[in-house]
Order: C-alpha cells, then structure tokens, then sequence
C-alpha cells in the first residue's frame, strides 16, 4: 500500500486534479470582469470598386479604425483576436459576413489603438448586387484565455454603403 | 534489486480467482472510460468532443499541443468563430477560424471561408480540388473552450508509438502484481 509506484500514482493523480480546479477557477473568475469597450471606424476612401471577369463585385476601400478594448483583459487574457466584418443583404443572401481586416493585441497597452489602413482581405460578392448598397461595419473581438471558456462579442456601427456606380 | 524479486514473487502467486476478478475490474476501467467518451459526444453534439492542436497555423492563440474544446449546435455560423472541419480525402481535421459567411435566403444553407490566424493566405489551398467553400456538413464543431499544454501526451504517443507501449505494458504490469 506504500510502495513507490501506488506513492507516485497517488501524487500524479492529486496534482492533475488540483490542476485542473485551478484551471476552471481561473476560467470562471473571468466572468467577474465587466468590460466597456468602444470603437469607431470611417471610411477615409473607396478606392476601387470594379465587376470581375466572373461577375462577382469586387471593391477595395481605406478605413480609419480606432478603439478602446483595454477593459476586455483580464489576468487570465492571453491575447484578443479582433476583425473587422463588412454586413450586407442582399436579394439571394440574407447575410454576408466579410472579414476586412484584422489583428491580434497581445496585451492591455496595444489595446487602445488607430490605425490607417486599406481592406487585408479582398472584398468580393457574390453576385454583383454591391452597387448603392448600404453595409454595416462591426468590430468583433476574440477574447483568447491563458486557459478555459473563450468568448466572444461585437460593436455594430451602421450607415456605410457603396457608391452608385462602379469606379 | 528488492523491487525487481518483488515483481517476480507476485507473479509466482497469481491465483485463477484473483486474476479474473483483475480482469473485470481492467474492463470496467476500460468501458466507464469509454461511457464517458461517449456521453460527450452527445453532449457536445460533436464527433470528437476534445482534439489537440497539431500545427502552428493559429499562433499565437493555440500552440501545438494545446487541446480544445469543441461544441456543435445548430446556431448559424458567423465569422470570427474557430470552427474544425474534415475536407474531403483528408483525415486530420483542422481548425482555422472563419472569415467569410454567405448565407442563403431561403435554405439557410452556408458558404463559408476559413483562415488560420498564423498563415498568409486563406484555406482554399486546403479544400478539396475546385472546392471555394465549406458547407455546413464539413463543420465538426466550434472550439469553446481550451486548455494549454496537455495534448502533448497524445502527440507524443502518436508519433512515438513505443512510448504508448511501454506505457500500456507498465499499467498491465501494475495491475497483475497488484494485491487489491
């Protein structure tokens, strides 16, 4: 009953289950945290905006995005994923999600932030219904744990829409 | 030398009774272990409740080694959540996070591109020949939760498979010369 390898069992299984209460504990004690953020994008530039040999629309534009995100850390934070979406209808789609752009902040300074820059991403419909189109810009933002429950919310900001013609 | 004699003295007085009595306690092991699988899978609604992370695409956020939790339900998919998915004639599945969402008035059915938040370039590469999206029936689930670290025992006992061995062998050994 005392030899070494029921010591070593014993041992083995009391840490692996202290460890993994103090996973769940620091997991949970993310809820505690009450999170204000904010965040405002402008569109500086359409900078094209063609229809593809395949007759899919395809447009590039230059954003300005500045945000507040630091109350989204807690200590159990590794890092934030964040990315812009472009949302539109249109008639055959009842939702269209495009990310534009995004970056990963690795800590609580880098979380307040403005930057000037043009779509990462391409920006293509499917279909070539873009033209007048108005879209929404939403802020998403990925909240990656030192360990447990990821979670996840956005800022819908509105009243962004496509030129009339193609340019 | 005294732990070796040990060994060999209580292999010596194995008795029928006491080796069938093992015997079912090791399959009771086995199968509660087994019930426990199961009954995540349900839970979860997902085919494999729990993977490891196998590749460095999504760094700094999962590193190789890191397990994740999965979820599946029937809520839309959106972007920004980090989905796996089996691509056809492909075993492993992958998780990348998703970047574009197309969905359909009428079905509700989804067109939807990954991206591992590490690589360049989007996930068409990965798909199958002339394949530009993913539908739902290629998603095995959403990762919601994750844990660092512990995968690297199922990665090491895949790519070393002599270390599962000698594990198995040591637990079988352990068991026999067992008095309880």
């Amino acid at each position: 009953m005392h030899s070494f390898g029921y010591r070593l069992n014993g041992l083995l299984t009391f840490s692996v289950t202290i460890l993994a209460i103090m996973c769940a504990i620091a997991s949970l004690s993310d809820n505690l945290n009450t999170p204000s953020p904010s965040a405002e994008i402008q569109v500086m530039n359409i900078n094209w905006f063609q229809k593809q040999p395949q007759g899919n629309d395809e447009v590039s534009l230059t954003m300005n995005i500045s945000a507040d995100l630091q109350t989204l850390f807690t200590w159990n934070t590794k890092q934030l994923f964040i990315f812009v979406a472009a949302e539109y209808e249109t008639p055959k789609n009842s939702l269209n999600q495009v990310s534009l752009w995004d970056a990963i902040i690795p800590a609580k300074e880098h979380a307040k932030f403005w930057i000037h820059t043009s779509n990462k991403y391409r920006f293509v419909d499917q279909g070539n219904n873009l033209r007048g189109k108005e879209f929404n810009l939403t802020l998403h933002w990925h909240v990656m744990p030192k360990t447990g429950k990821m979670f996840a919310d956005k800022i819908v900001l509105t009243g962004y829409s496509f030129p009339e013609e193609y340019r | 030398m005294g732990l070796i004699g040990d060994t060999v003295d209580s292999i010596k007085s194995i008795q029928t009774r006491q080796l069938l009595n093992q015997a079912v306690s090791l399959g009771m092991v086995v199968t509660s272990a087994l019930i426990i699988w199961k009954a995540l899978m349900c839970i979860t609604g997902s085919e494999s409740p729990v993977v490891v992370v196998l590749s460095g695409s999504m760094e700094p956020g999962f590193k190789r080694g890191d397990i994740l939790f999965l979820h599946m339900s029937n809520d839309p998919i959106r972007a920004g959540e980090i989905v796996v998915f089996n691509v056809d004639g492909r075993e492993i599945p992958i998780v990348h996070r998703v970047i574009k969402v197309h969905e359909r008035q009428d079905s509700g059915e989804v067109d939807v591109l990954t991206k591992g938040d590490n690589n360049y370039g989007d996930d068409r590469l990965l798909y199958a020949q002339g394949q530009q999206w993913l539908h739902r029936h290629h998603i095995m689930g959403r990762a919601v939760g994750f844990l660092p670290y512990v995968g690297w025992v199922t990665i090491i006992m895949t790519e070393k498979p002599i270390i599962k061995y000698i594990l198995i062998g040591a637990l079988g050994l352990l068991v026999i010369t067992s008095k309880d």
